[in-house]
């Protein structure tokens, strides 16, 4: 029994990692002087970082078969082509 | 057999395996639906970006139209129903009915605040008059836009309101679909104690569907209020 309890991560761990995260977030946004740039890059850094939380550790991708993983992964990449796709539109 | 028991690995139950996933045939499913959910949301986000940074005129400053610290408390309520959620699912893949049962309405009720609080924003927003058309004419936000039309983002207010609540409402959408998904499992299959330390799918399923959910919420919060 002991072994497969180990198995499950510690989901108030990673609670408190997202309301930390979520917290710095706002600070980030609103009370940091610095550049706008700088701002929106420190923001979506936490947010992929709070979503691989959540991914990983709370959909247990972390334990997962890679088989399955690779279902999750491939819409990524064609999310990213669609935006970089459209700006490049923009762009021109 | 106790040590065969003992042994089992949690995460992957023996329930019947669609062949070649190695994977049950719901939790596939799930996962095949949430693929396809990430590029409907990436539409409506990308659609978002483009035409946020795509204008030459200014956007509203998010903290100048929007209630940020409200929803601030919402994405943390959403966050530990999320937490919520996946102690329902530790809970029962250890046989703990109780636990289950707690959790799980834990989780509908945060769920459900959710919703009334985004609800509640949805009537505050209107009543200052941003509106999915943008700012109404003669309301508090229409006049704080002729006095600041930069800060408010005068000429793009019509672009806002219809990117703000198309995304948002979507997103509401989603989490009252997994409250009711979640109230039905509770009264159908978690109250009569159908769910088991063998055979607990149905809660792994609707936990991956509800943690997909505060996972775009989390995109969402940081896309669209923050930036």
């Amino acid at each position: 029994m002991e072994t497969t309890q180990h198995k499950l991560p510690n989901y108030m761990l990673i609670w408190l990692y997202l309301f930390v995260l979520t917290a710095a977030e706002v600070l980030f946004a609103f009370e940091m002087p610095i550049s706008q740039l700088a701002k929106i890059v420190c923001l979506l850094v936490l947010a992929v970082v709070k979503a691989l939380l959540v991914a990983l550790f709370f959909m247990h991708l972390k334990f997962e078969r890679w088989r399955l993983r690779v279902v999750f992964m491939i819409p990524l990449p064609l999310a990213a082509i669609l935006v970089l796709a459209v700006i490049t539109e923009k762009l021109w | 057999m106790t040590h065969a028991t003992a042994t089992v690995d949690l995460m992957r139950p023996p329930f019947p395996a669609e062949p070649g996933s190695g994977v049950y045939s719901n939790k596939l499913g799930m996962w095949v639906f949430l693929a396809s959910d990430v590029m409907f949301f990436t539409a409506l986000i990308g659609t978002y970006i483009i035409l946020r940074f795509g204008v030459s005129q200014p956007w509203a400053h998010p903290n100048a139209v929007l209630n940020v610290p409200l929803t601030a408390f919402n994405t943390f309520l959403l966050i530990c129903s999320s937490v919520s959620m996946v102690k329902a699912f530790a809970a029962i893949s250890q046989g703990d009915q109780r636990g289950l049962k707690l959790w799980l309405l834990i989780t509908i009720l945060a769920g459900a605040s959710f919703v009334s609080v985004q609800v509640v924003e949805y009537i505050k927003l209107v009543g200052h008059g941003f509106t999915p058309a943008g700012f109404r004419e003669g309301s508090t936000l229409a006049e704080h836009a002729v006095s600041d039309p930069v800060k408010y983002g005068a000429a793009t207010a019509g672009l806002y309101g219809s990117t703000f609540f198309t995304m948002t409402g979507f997103h509401g959408f989603h989490v009252t679909c997994g409250v009711i998904s979640m109230t039905y499992l509770y009264f159908t299959k978690v109250l009569p104690g159908k769910y088991s330390r063998q055979d607990y799918r149905g809660i792994e399923t609707i936990g991956l569907y509800w943690h997909f959910v505060d996972l775009v919420w989390i995109i969402l919060f940081t896309i669209v209020y923050l930036i």
